[in-house]
């Protein structure tokens, strides 16, 4: 793989609020100060990440935004004081005895790029739990890694590392209904308006990082692959974990994925159990029902079970007609589509309360966590690609390259270098549009059709194929060039003879 | 990939249908699979049975069936095109079915039957691919990463060279003979007239059909199948390019397709008083008048167009000398004096 060394520059502002500048400051506010830490993935790819940190004291307007009463007012009433260009971060550091943060709480992650952080009492404290906070906010060394994935030796990655979707244009969402029982139940979801209220606020949030286009379609008699265990005591259906596996493959055989788009398709389905196994469950490992009733699969989607209630009376006219609750399901749905990305919230200390992102899905810190991590995986893939094009020319020495696949590597290695350059300075926005632009081309460069191998002979099929032909037509010629010759030289020495 | 044309050559048409209705039943859906036939058997005129292919000499199993989706049939079949196929560089006007979707988690199966020989294998009989080919598409693969794990298998003569030549990692090789050995059709059925399947394929096929999407085979056992006692042949395979123990690779890691679930515990909150999202920006509905049929064309443009010049090249040095030297010789031996004869 070819030699990857990008520097990530993460601008950051830590404000001190009044009564909770650290004791042992060693310079007076405010200054600037630049901690540099090395990712280093396999021998020739290096990462390092630089934060380029400006301690200052707050301003008035920010002072009197901290004396909200709690800590989402106060990250509200900041928002408009902060900077919101994206990939910076604002750190607000509070007293440690202050009231703004809960007990126990040291560190509350807001929905935009700030966090308030309690003061640890020494300066080496409170770097510490900063270094905490911006790891958590911007990337740390596994999630470089992750996107780094195909660059890591085999030994080294954890196993789930190379889960999330890859970095691609564009995905297309699928929302698919499954009713394998049509006769017990009529159902009706309205996933157009679920679409317009739930959906389509977090796509938009993801047009940064992507094109998504949406789509849904329902299917009738599609049952899972997997017949479900009765249990007497719950009187439900359980499908156990270990069985989830085989559930997909029957139903994705009638799902259609998309014939019309080359973009990564996500199938979200839900499925609604037939009358003879309502209510169904899905267990976990140990045996205890899931509360969501989902589950999904890396790189492919989720499924939902639905369940529906057993009619009041036994007596009910079938079929049922079932209006399914959008939000509920979307809520499932969109957690699912996070998870897909990467975006977990589980592996946050305890210590830190992470502000929820409401309607939008995600936080502006969540999408530059994603923008950092495709940044750097673009990044990779073109010079990869790049690279074994290069090979590839090398071996094949007499492959035409024509002038569109020319100029399509000059905008790919200029984008590349545009968004290294980009990532050194900070800008996050710029160098993951370059480097968009980049996958684009070099893309287009390496798959163009024309590159195919078997179109350029080597040289000893060119011998193969014209030795025949022109070797008798050569053998007269070669004669009578030899008699020509041997006349000459006879001419030459008659004259010396016949005198 | 079957790469064989023509009547008698059935039994390859039906190597290949069985090993995709064995990968069809573990769970692999046929936007999964790019199969790869010259179609001719179902409804050749001289098929005893028509729209049938029989795997068995009692007529047991149609592997034909009504749900075969054959992605490249008859002439597209080609060396190009499978090469198209497993590099990706396919034109952009391919429909998906057409096309190898896959990324660095997946596991490939490539199943090729036909006739070959040592180091080629014959694409219906008027091409071949070589094994350096192959080698070098496979490396293509490797360096976009279109693969996680490769599982090569092929049922031809001589079979073994054709994965001589791998060199890229994570490819595992199966073949149903050595460099000098021929590859043995199993039965003929005397109703259709022709050998039905090949023997390495007929046992492979045996020990898939005792494989369910649970089992927890592994490949050792798939590189026992059909000793020389029942195959003639001596099957061989290759292992030194695969990272991963052969004893810990299940058989469904390539045949069929388990997925690696996760429970979903999280939720996303969502506050359901929030009104739907109209459309921003309604569409500009702009007034255009409907275009009639004969003006979509432009025909008078087309007609009046006068022939593109093409540019003219002056004829290369090598045609330039040849010619230079046959007319040279030619008045040298017959002398000049012959030439108001010619003109």
């Amino acid at each position: 793989a070819a030699p990857v060394q990008v520097q990530l520059v993460v601008p950051m502002a830590v404000v001190f609020g009044p009564g909770s500048v650290p004791g042992d400051l060693l310079r007076p506010l405010p200054f600037r100060d630049v901690q540099e830490m090395e990712i280093s993935v396999n021998l020739r790819t290096s990462v390092t990440s630089r934060y380029e940190m400006f301690y200052r004291s707050t301003t008035g307007q920010e002072e009197a935004a901290l004396a909200a009463a709690t800590a989402r007012e106060a990250d509200a009433a900041l928002h408009p004081l902060q900077d919101t260009t994206l990939g910076s971060l604002t750190m607000y550091v509070v007293p440690e005895t202050s009231s703004l943060l809960p007990q126990g709480i040291n560190v509350y992650v807001g929905k935009h790029r700030s966090a308030l952080v309690r003061a640890g009492g020494s300066l080496a404290a409170l770097q510490a739990r900063l270094r905490e906070v911006t790891q958590v906010m911007s990337f740390t060394a596994s999630s470089i890694a992750a996107a780094l994935s195909d660059r890591v030796p085999d030994g080294q990655l954890s196993p789930d590392a190379r889960r999330n979707l890859k970095s691609s244009l564009g995905y297309e969402i699928t929302f698919s209904l499954l009713n394998p029982d049509p006769k017990s139940h009529t159902v009706d979801w309205d996933i157009e308006g679920a679409v317009n209220r739930y959906v389509k606020p977090v796509l938009d949030k993801l047009s940064l990082v992507a094109n998504f286009s949406v789509d849904s379609q329902i299917l009738y008699y599609a049952v899972l692959g997997v017949t479900p265990r009765y249990d007497k005591e719950s009187s439900s259906f359980l499908l156990s974990a270990h069985s989830l596996p085989h559930v997909i493959n029957p139903v994705e055989a009638r799902l259609g994925s998309s014939a019309a788009s080359l973009y990564p398709v996500l199938n979200f389905l839900l499925y609604v159990p037939e009358r003879s196994h309502s209510p169904l469950y899905i267990q976990d490992k140990d045996g205890a029902p899931v509360s969501t009733n989902a589950f999904h699969s890396p790189r492919w989607g989720g499924i939902m079970v639905y369940n529906v209630e057993a009619p009041a009376s036994p007596q009910a006219s079938l079929p049922l007609h079932v209006d399914v609750d959008m939000a509920r399901v979307m809520e499932v749905f969109l957690a699912q589509l996070r998870l897909l990305f990467g975006l977990s919230r589980e592996e946050v200390p305890p210590e830190f309360l992470l502000e929820r992102p409401g309607n939008e899905g995600l936080a502006d810190w969540e999408l530059d966590h994603l923008l950092w991590a495709h940044t750097v995986e673009n990044i990779a893939t073109v010079s990869t690609t790049l690279t074994s094009l290069a090979q590839l020319l090398d071996k094949i020495g007499n492959i035409v390259i024509k002038d569109d696949v020319a100029s399509e590597v000059y905008r790919a290695v200029a984008s590349v270098q545009s968004a290294v350059t980009e990532l050194s300075l900070g800008h996050l926005h710029a160098a993951f549009q370059a480097s968009k632009e980049a996958v684009t081309s070099s893309e287009r460069a390496f798959f163009d059709p024309s590159l195919l191998h078997l179109l350029y002979f080597p040289d000893d099929q060119k011998f193969a194929i014209y030795i025949p032909l022109f070797l008798p037509m050569a053998v007269p010629i070669l004669l009578s060039l030899a008699k020509i010759v041997r006349e000459t030289r006879q001419r030459k020495k008659e004259p010396t003879k016949m005198d | 990939v079957c790469t064989s044309r023509f009547w008698f050559n059935y039994r390859h048409v039906a190597n290949t249908l069985s090993v995709y209705r064995s990968v069809k039943r573990l769970g692999i859906p046929d936007s999964h699979i790019v199969l790869m036939l010259a179609d001719d058997m179902a409804c050749n005129p001289r098929n005893p049975k028509p729209a049938t292919v029989f795997s068995h000499k009692n007529m047991e199993l149609n592997v034909y069936g009504d749900d075969v989706e054959v992605d490249y049939r008859s002439y597209e079949v080609t060396v190009e095109n499978f090469l198209r196929v497993l590099t990706g560089r396919i034109p952009p006007s391919t429909p998906r079915s057409k096309r190898l979707l896959s990324d660095d988690r997946s596991n490939i199966l490539i199943y090729m039957t036909g006739h070959g020989g040592n180091g080629f294998l014959k694409f219906q009989d008027s091409e071949e691919i070589t094994n350096v080919e192959l080698a070098d598409a496979f490396e293509q693969m490797w360096q976009k990463r279109r693969y996680n794990e490769l599982l090569f298998i092929i049922d031809t003569c001589q079979g073994a060279s054709m994965y001589e030549r791998f060199y890229s990692p994570n490819i595992m090789a199966l073949a149903s003979s050595q460099v000098g050995e021929d590859s043995l059709s199993h039965q003929p059925d005397l109703g259709i007239g022709v050998h039905l399947m090949d023997r390495y394929t007929f046992y492979v096929l045996e020990f898939l059909e005792e494989i369910h999407p649970a089992s927890q085979t592994n490949m050792n056992d798939l590189f026992q199948v059909c000793p020389k006692s029942l195959c003639v042949s001596t099957p061989g395979h290759r292992t030194d390019l695969f990272q991963r123990d052969p004893q810990n690779v299940l058989i469904t890691d390539f045949f069929g397709s388990v997925r690696k679930v996760e429970i979903t515990t999280e939720t996303v909150s969502l506050d359901r008083g929030v009104a739907g999202f109209e459309s921003k920006f309604p569409e500009e509905e702009l007034a255009t008048e409907p275009l009639k049929y004969a003006e979509q064309l432009p025909v008078a443009q087309i007609i009046h167009q006068k022939p593109k010049q093409k540019d003219w090249h002056p004829p290369g040095g090598f045609i330039l000398g040849l010619w230079a030297l046959i007319i040279m010789v030619f008045f040298k031996t017959y002398g000049i004096k012959h030439m108001k004869h010619v003109f």
